[in-house]
């Protein structure tokens, strides 16, 4: 008897796992998470999935949950904090069980928003106390709120710079070259990292779209574009500078085999001066001159080398973005982790990023952006969606570290063909991608 | 011919007649008389949870795999369409997808390397040698460390002033070079990583086979006056016939679809990219899940082919000695 049970048992063990194999399981479209008004009504025990384990391990996390309860007494939450981030949350979309909060993968698409999370609101209202709202924005409803923003640009170590004789922000790619010849010539630096190895600090530069021409709609522009890599296009300045600085030797000796972790104790002992990454790196690098005796206030954060008008401009754009899972069964209570993690948390100004209420003040680090008078645009995300999508199509990859590594390794001559060469081909693919995806 | 404690095969194979019969006696005894329908049931109750892995862990992710093959999905939207053989003429009609295959050829070539050296060492260490199972274990080792550890322990190895660079300065043939900054030396950087991996396994592989060998043999051929290569080339070779055979395509079909290593030390940057790893990018990165799928189909029936072929070419012959 007992055999016949369990013979059936994996039976249908089989049959469901076939069945339900095939695509994630269909789920009520268009609930809401709404914000309830009475912080003592709002119970239950939330899971929030979150990339920040450095955060989770160090009991940062617990503390913000701590303080969260003063609040909402009755609200459980718990972290689970997962390396592979976007790999691993990816696949468990296709099932239920994907926490109450989570960071929005940047494999979902958005016109499936929201099969996945439930709606917060009304974008034309949550955007005016909130920044980056657009980029969740499906049919005039936000599905997620950005943990932080991030302004683009380079960190620096300002000892370093110093010491070869430059002391004011390059204002243009040429001074930016100049600038780190003069690190290479004077100091035992290096002048560039491109931290090639670990591949994602390469996608930097693509924060950046918008920084050169100062439009903030730049990005949404590439939807429309047939040549996003045209001479003076953003695209084109910044990877010209990457290709150049490699070009001429002032990157690494060996990118292939960099280090992430120990880049950040580099460059704050000074053995490396410039790396391309957002702002949200300044703190890490801060606390890695701490670890190494150094002095904190060495590093330093300049915009990407071009002005418009004389000024400088640099693109806010957003980190993940918090939403409630459809299938949570407190999304109360997640909300109001949502809301309250971006308020009244003070993540922001601990992580030295730009918090997402407008109402917020921006972070320390960014103080010689303000005194210096950069204007800080935040990026449009209007149209992101079409953009990810000819981006997909034309297997380019703006935010992956693919067509840069590629870049990196002509510009190291390991790899044949030219700049010009690899520009019109990128642009015809884009283009190509651009104009399939206009006619269907 | 009597005992040939020399040999370490003399163990091997030496049940006595009388065991045998008691164990078929007992086989005989254990089948209870008189319950049919369930006795008949048995073996296939048995065969349950293999089967039931067996299902659910290969065949039906395979099929899923080919009716993904036959969609547009994206990975994760709930939406799927069906587009027939779309994806596999998208795939036939960008040549450049295959050009890949082209760094497989390294690691053919290593393999080559890696079955010889894997030959010699299990024949010589098949023969009485003074520390003969420390270096089994030395050469099987590698083989038990998880593939992701393997590749990040040699990223430091070939690292700018990483070992490789520090012990060929011990012997004044320093270099400046960066091992896995060019395309050739980091395919074959990666492809000496997968050497040092997976020569233990044929090692072990070889070394069983040639145990199996009776030690007679040997005794036979050294009266008859075989030096060491004669009783390989005509003894030891052709008694093992079939596992080289299976060590052959085991390689070529790795060589097709090498993945971890070069995707974990460069992430198939400067040249590395394997077909694999490109399906990957393509379902990760690109979320075209649908063509990465057709890749992969085509991958299978690639090897599938390329081992019939093989098989054609070089039959299983029987073992001429055992």
């Amino acid at each position: 008897m007992g055999r016949k049970t369990f013979a059936v048992a994996a039976l249908v063990a089989v049959t469901a796992l076939t069945a339900t194999s095939c695509t994630g399981a269909a789920a009520p479209k268009g609930q809401s998470a709404a914000a309830a008004t009475d912080p003592g009504s709002v119970d239950g025990t939330i899971t929030v999935l979150t990339h920040r384990t450095d955060l989770v391990q160090n009991g940062t996390m617990k503390k913000y949950a701590a303080e969260f309860n003063k609040i909402y007494p009755k609200v459980t939450v718990k972290f689970e904090a997962i390396t592979d981030y976007e790999g691993e949350v990816k696949i468990r979309m296709n099932t239920e069980n994907y926490g109450d909060v989570l960071m929005i993968p940047n494999a979902i698409a958005r016109k499936d928003y929201p099969s996945f999370f439930a709606s917060l609101g009304s974008t034309a209202e949550l955007s005016e106390k909130y920044r980056f709202t657009g980029n969740t924005d499906v049919a005039g409803k936000a599905y997620g709120l950005a943990t932080v923003g991030n302004a683009n640009g380079f960190v620096y170590n300002k000892a370093v710079w110093k010491k070869a004789g430059v002391t004011s922000w390059p204002t243009s790619p040429q001074e930016f070259l100049v600038g780190l010849k003069a690190v290479k010539a004077k100091t035992g630096a290096v002048p560039y990292y491109t931290n090639f190895k670990d591949q994602w600090p390469l996608t930097a530069g693509t924060a950046g779209i918008g920084s050169v021409t100062c439009d903030a709609q730049a990005n949404d522009k590439l939807a429309t574009s047939d040549a996003p890599w045209a001479e003076g296009a953003d695209l084109n300045v910044i990877d010209t500078l990457l290709y150049d600085t490699v070009h001429e030797k002032l990157s690494e000796k060996d990118p292939t085999t960099t280090n992430w972790e120990n880049s950040k104790g580099l460059i704050a002992r000074g053995e490396i001066a410039t790396m391309q990454l957002g702002s949200w790196a300044i703190s890490q690098m801060q606390a890695a001159a701490e670890t190494a005796g150094k002095n904190p206030d060495d590093i330093g954060f300049m915009p990407f080398p071009a002005q418009k008008d004389g000024k400088f401009c640099a693109i806010l754009s957003s980190d993940y973005q918090q939403a409630v899972s459809i299938h949570s069964e407190h999304k109360a209570a997640a909300r109001a982790w949502i809301d309250w993690f971006t308020e009244k948390s003070g993540f922001a100004q601990n992580e030295g990023s730009i918090p997402t209420a407008r109402s917020g003040a921006l972070p320390a680090t960014l103080k010689p952006f303000e005194d210096n008078g950069v204007t800080l645009l935040e990026r449009s995300e209007a149209k992101s969606a079409q953009v990810n999508a000819i981006d997909n199509a034309a297997e380019i990859g703006l935010g992956k570290p693919d067509y840069r590594q590629k870049l990196v390794d002509m510009a190291r001559g390991v790899q044949s063909g030219s700049l010009k060469d690899y520009f019109a081909d990128l642009d015809k693919r884009w283009s190509e991608a651009e104009k399939k995806a206009a006619g269907s | 011919m009597t005992h040939t404690t020399h040999t370490p095969t003399a163990g091997v194979g030496k049940e006595s007649p009388a065991a045998r019969t008691v164990r078929r006696a007992a086989t005989r005894r254990s089948r209870p008389p008189g319950r049919g329908p369930l006795s008949r049931v048995t073996p296939w109750l048995f065969l349950l949870a293999p089967l039931v892995l067996l299902i659910t862990f290969t065949y039906v992710p395979v099929a899923n795999m080919v009716y993904y093959s036959f969609t547009d999905w994206d990975g994760v939207s709930p939406e799927i369409h069906l587009v027939g053989a779309g994806n596999y003429s998208e795939l036939f009609t960008r040549p450049e997808l295959f050009r890949v295959f082209f760094v497989s050829f390294y690691y053919l070539a290593a393999s080559v390397v890696q079955i010889v050296v894997a030959l010699y060492f299990a024949t010589v260490l098949s023969f009485n040698l003074r520390l003969r199972n420390l270096f089994k274990g030395i050469l099987f080792f590698p083989y038990l460390i998880n593939g992701v550890a393997i590749g990040f322990v040699f990223l430091y190895f070939f690292q700018d002033g990483g070992t490789l660079d520090s012990v060929l300065s011990w012997f004044g043939t320093g270099s400046d070079h960066a091992w896995l900054g060019d395309p050739t030396s980091a395919n074959v950087s990666l492809a000496g990583v997968s050497v040092w991996r997976f020569t233990g396994l044929n090692f072990v592989l070889f070394l069983g086979a040639i145990q199996s060998i009776p030690g007679e043999l040997y005794e036979a051929a050294q009266l008859d006056g075989a030096t060491r290569w004669h009783q390989f080339r005509y003894l030891i070779v052709p008694s093992i016939r079939p596992v080289i055979s299976l060590s052959v395509i085991l390689a070529v079909s790795g060589s097709l679809s090498v993945f971890e290593i070069p995707y974990i030390m460069t992430g198939g940057a400067t040249g590395t990219t394997t077909f694999v790893i490109q399906t990957v990018k393509l379902a990760f990165q690109f979320n075209k899940t649908g063509l990465a799928s057709a890749a992969a189909v085509v991958l299978l029936l690639i090897v599938l082919l390329v081992t019939w072929i093989q098989r054609r070419l070089v039959p299983d012959g029987k073992a001429d000695l055992v």
